[in-house]
């Protein structure tokens, strides 16, 4: 499956297929960090991913406090 | 997973509430949510006039988003930072989202209205970026809301936020920092009531909430932001949250109803020393206050300081 990651952004392929939850500790990303946007639509972390899919990770931390 | 409302298919699973959610019931997860903590903070009415403060990100988009979907009467103010290819991006998704939805945006560019951005501020000062672009905000949203008629500014600061800022007071113990930080701070003389209604929402969920309704906000992080503190602090809370999920609401909602009181007194102490800024106005303790003294310094070339040090 194809992986994008954001700040810095980049694309990763990764074999499937693959749950979502396994992904994320692959990647060594904690889940309270992310949504798993799977072929355009978000989905929870039980989600099986298919070795095809387009998976983006999408970083959710803001960092301004002001 | 499951719906915990319905038991439809799930899209969002949040540990914290150990539950997961369909789309139309996690948007009225978010929906209900932000009605709790208006009526908790006793925030506004449906009479009063409300000016958000809008960046392009998630929050801000979100939060404009759910206080008209609960009838409220609310604009935004969106502020140009000059922060390059960022800024000019944020500002495109933000009048974007008030031409789609048919909402009143008022913008004010720090370069052009003001005559500096904030890099150059940062640089000037000597400080971090986001000490001069909180204190440019913070002046230019209160002003704007007065100016405007507004009854109250509110702001997208969420639980990750305001549980950020927390954890950031108590370990450096700063007893007026912990006294002012409450979901509503009310109105004085020349300040205008100010309010976070998202403070019951993570950020994880107020970008679902985005995603699920097709707003397209500023997903890049603010290259000024690289660094800064408050990323530290919201590392270190979600590691905690990854292992005893609702560690970090449980910190900020047990401070709000059990901690706050003990500060609340130190937070007006300069409240009597305050009188008008002989530039602009502005409540101040001093002959001009923080922001006219940043863009005399800044668009001047004299060294100050502003904020509190690292």
């Amino acid at each position: 499956m194809k992986v994008l990651l954001r700040n810095p952004r980049r694309e990763l392929e990764i074999e499937g297929p693959m749950v979502a939850d396994v992904l994320l500790r692959r990647l060594d990303i904690n889940p309270e960090t992310v949504l798993i946007i799977c072929d355009g639509t978000l989905v929870p972390r039980d989600t099986r991913l298919s070795d095809d899919a387009e998976v983006e990770l999408r970083p959710v931390i803001s960092g301004g406090a002001a | 997973m499951k719906c915990r409302r319905c038991r439809q298919p799930a899209v969002i699973d949040l540990r914290r509430h150990n539950a997961a959610f369909c789309s139309d019931c996690f948007l009225h997860h978010c929906r209900e949510q932000v009605r709790r903590a208006i009526s908790e903070f006793s925030m506004f009415g449906p009479e009063d006039r409300i000016l958000v403060a809008v960046s392009g990100g998630k929050d801000s988009l979100a939060l404009w988003h759910l206080l008209r979907e609960l009838g409220y009467s609310a604009d935004g103010l969106y502020i140009g930072l000059g922060i390059g290819g960022y800024s000019e991006e944020s500002e495109i998704r933000t009048r974007a989202f008030a031409d789609d939805h048919g909402l009143t945006l008022r913008v004010i560019s720090l370069p052009e209205d003001h005559g500096y951005d904030v890099e150059t501020a940062a640089q000037r000062t000597r400080r971090a970026p986001c000490g001069a672009c909180g204190l440019s905000k913070r002046h230019l949203f209160n002003r704007a809301a007065l100016d405007g008629g507004y009854d109250v500014v509110a702001t997208g600061h969420n639980l990750d936020d305001e549980a950020a800022v927390l954890l950031g007071n108590v370990l450096h113990w700063e007893p007026g920092y912990l006294g002012r930080q409450y979901p509503v701070l009310p109105a004085t003389e020349g300040f205008a009531r100010k309010v976070k209604p998202l403070v019951r929402l993570g950020e994880r969920e107020m970008a679902a909430y985005c995603v699920l309704l097709g707003i397209e906000y500023q997903v890049e992080e603010c290259p000024m932001a690289e660094g800064n503190r408050h990323l530290g602090y919201k590392e270190v809370l979600n590691d905690l949250e990854a292992r005893s999920p609702g560690s970090k609401a449980a910190f900020l909602a047990s401070f709000f109803s059990r901690g706050h009181e003990f500060f609340r007194d130190a937070a007006g102490g300069e409240q009597e020393a305050l009188h008008g800024c002989v530039e602009c106005g502005s409540p101040t303790t001093g002959e001009v206050c923080a922001f006219c003294a940043l863009r005399a310094r800044v668009v001047g070339d004299t060294p100050v300081t502003i904020g509190r040090k690292d």
